[in-house]
């Protein structure tokens, strides 16, 4: 298959593909393009969903189709993004508590390393959120150490709270609504990744880098209590 | 102000509007009605606009008091409310009323519409709930309470809601193939164009899974995450199907063997778990060419919808003058 690959989706939509699988040279066309779609948006363009190797450009069909939009979309993919690609670096606070990091014991013992040195391998990590998906707000962050990469559990854990923060693999996120999951619980952040605010409904844009802090108990249950 | 009281809600029973757009890429899926025809035609008979507040209304159920009023309410959708003489109708409710609205003897959604302004919480500009979460209006759950602001009684529109007869086809679900088709065994391809498939109880707002034959995948499960739309047929591991409807995940990655045309959405959200469908496949192009025409006739629908056809007195005074008596 050659690349960029264009695949027509339903009545109003078009998956654009860079690669089979994720590489940062993928990625990076994904994203490149997402800002190049913001920035000059084709004539019928509703939104657009970028993922590991592929977005979505979603389109109105009462007003253009899949042949136009390809058409517009091959034209824009030369041109330059204005401004910095870089992103922007997000902060997320996290508490390692033994009550609020079920999992931090198990991941330790399964990576031979001490709960100290998980805790440090994950904050040293060069996180970037690479996806949204499942429920509202939950970015998906790639970058997590070498060291700390285990697959998922066997079976999934119920009801997990809000605010924990995950990792299977490479993968990290920061749960926004209380699930089962099969990811191992390694902190809970009362960092609001939805947030109150229209002008800035969710803290991360994808493709920007991400930073944990660690908190203490006092600071984490002061944050849980100032979001109400 | 109007007020009303739940005093029983089945699940799955949340606040609507006509849901959400541009935020697929923060994970936050459109929402808004599973059937968006029969939401758009109780607001637009209750001469709201076609993207008012409603309660969506699911197979468990509702019954509601109307504590302050009066209002003047609509209900849409399969044919729930048919027993108490309610279904597709505009109708007035006076304080001290009770409302029971069950299903009838077709149909998974109904669509309750308040001539007024529903007061119930926004997010991201829109009171559609996505049921996860539970952002936006909002689970209806009983014991709930909610006021609708400017409330009107629309007397020249009380009666029957003509029905949108031309989405009431049994015809075959039309899908465009893809986008993950490739990672399917030809005879899956084969099974999923050729048999014919059951709803399961397995329904509620995120999606719903068939029952049919197994489809057997190629080696698919290491492939990334990938975008989702509304309608996409998504293929586990174990090979059963799941249509993704409102409240879908954005990303996902199972691979989806095909979509369903949003044409014919509505209808297959009206199933109910043992109702049986089949799929068609056609072009991109043709599922575009659909919209469209679906959309001019939705739209003549809505507008002949929309005129109010005069109080019960005026509609008396017509019948007068043609029949030349009336009785006392």
């Amino acid at each position: 298959m050659g690349f960029p690959d264009f695949k027509p989706v339903s009545d109003n939509g078009l998956l654009v593909a860079f690669g089979d699988s994720m590489t940062p040279q993928v990625h990076d066309a994904v994203l490149r393009l997402d800002r190049v779609l913001a920035q000059h948006p084709p004539h019928g363009l509703v939104e657009v969903v970028p993922a590991f190797v592929n977005l979505m450009v979603v389109f109105d069909p009462l007003v253009t189709d899949h042949a136009a939009m390809q058409a517009a979309v091959q034209a824009l993919l030369g041109t330059e993004v204005a401004g910095s690609t870089e992103g922007t670096l997000r902060e997320v606070q996290v508490c390692f508590d033994a009550d609020l990091a079920p999992d931090l014991a198990t991941v330790a013992d399964q990576t031979g390393l001490s709960e100290e040195a998980v805790i440090d391998a994950h904050l040293a990590g060069e996180l970037h959120v690479v996806m949204y998906g499942f429920a509202p707000g939950y970015a998906y962050m790639t970058g997590v150490p070498e060291a700390l990469h285990l697959p998922r559990k066997q079976a999934p854990v119920r009801d997990v709270p809000k605010g924990s923060v995950l990792i299977a693999g490479a993968q990290c996120l920061v749960s926004t609504v209380t699930m089962p999951t099969g990811w191992w619980i390694i902190g809970r952040s009362p960092t609001e990744i939805l947030r109150d605010d229209p002008a800035r409904p969710f803290l991360f844009d994808v493709g920007d880098p991400v930073r944990f802090t660690r908190i203490d108990r006092d600071s984490y249950e002061k944050a849980v209590r100032a979001n109400g | 102000m109007a007020k009303f009281r739940i005093t029983f809600a089945g699940p799955h029973v949340s606040f609507q509007d006509a849901g959400r757009t541009g935020h697929l890429r923060f994970g936050v899926p459109g929402s808004g009605p599973m059937d968006r025809l029969s939401f758009a035609a109780a607001n637009t008979a209750l001469g709201n606009p076609a993207g008012a507040t409603t309660i969506e209304v699911s197979m468990g159920g509702l019954v509601l008091e109307c504590l302050e009023g009066p209002i003047s309410l609509a209900l849409a959708g399969g044919d729930f409310g048919a027993q108490q003489g309610l279904a597709w109708s505009v109708f007035t409710a006076q304080p001290g009323e009770k409302l029971t609205i069950r299903p009838g003897t077709s149909g998974s959604w109904a669509y309750l519409a308040f001539a007024g302004d529903v007061d119930v919480p926004q997010w991201l500009g829109h009171t559609a709930t996505h049921a996860l979460s539970g952002l936006g209006g909002g689970r209806v759950r009983t014991g709930d309470m909610f006021d609708v602001q400017n409330p009107r009684v629309e007397d020249a529109r009380i009666g029957d809601i003509a029905r949108p007869e031309f989405d009431r086809t049994d015809g075959p679900m039309r899908v465009v193939m893809g986008p993950q088709d490739q990672f399917f065994q030809q005879s899956a391809l084969d099974a999923f164009l050729g048999e014919t498939w059951a709803l399961t109880d397995a329904y509620d707002r995120m999606g719903v899974r068939l029952a049919g034959p197994k489809l057997e995948l190629k080696d698919a499960l290491g492939i990334p995450s990938e975008p989702i739309l509304r309608g996409s047929v998504q293929v586990a591991g174990d090979g059963v199907p799941t249509v993704l409807l409102a409240d879908h995940g954005t990303t996902g990655g199972y691979p989806k063997i095909a979509v369903v045309a949003a044409v014919d959405q509505d209808r297959l959200c009206q199933l109910r778990a043992g109702g049986t469908l089949r799929f068609a496949a056609i072009s991109p192009e043709e599922a575009v060419k659909l919209v469209r025409t679906r959309d001019a006739v939705m739209t003549d629908y809505l507008s002949a919808i929309a005129i109010p056809r005069g109080s019960l007195q005026q509609r008396l005074m017509r019948e007068n003058l043609i029949t030349g008596f009336i009785e006392d």
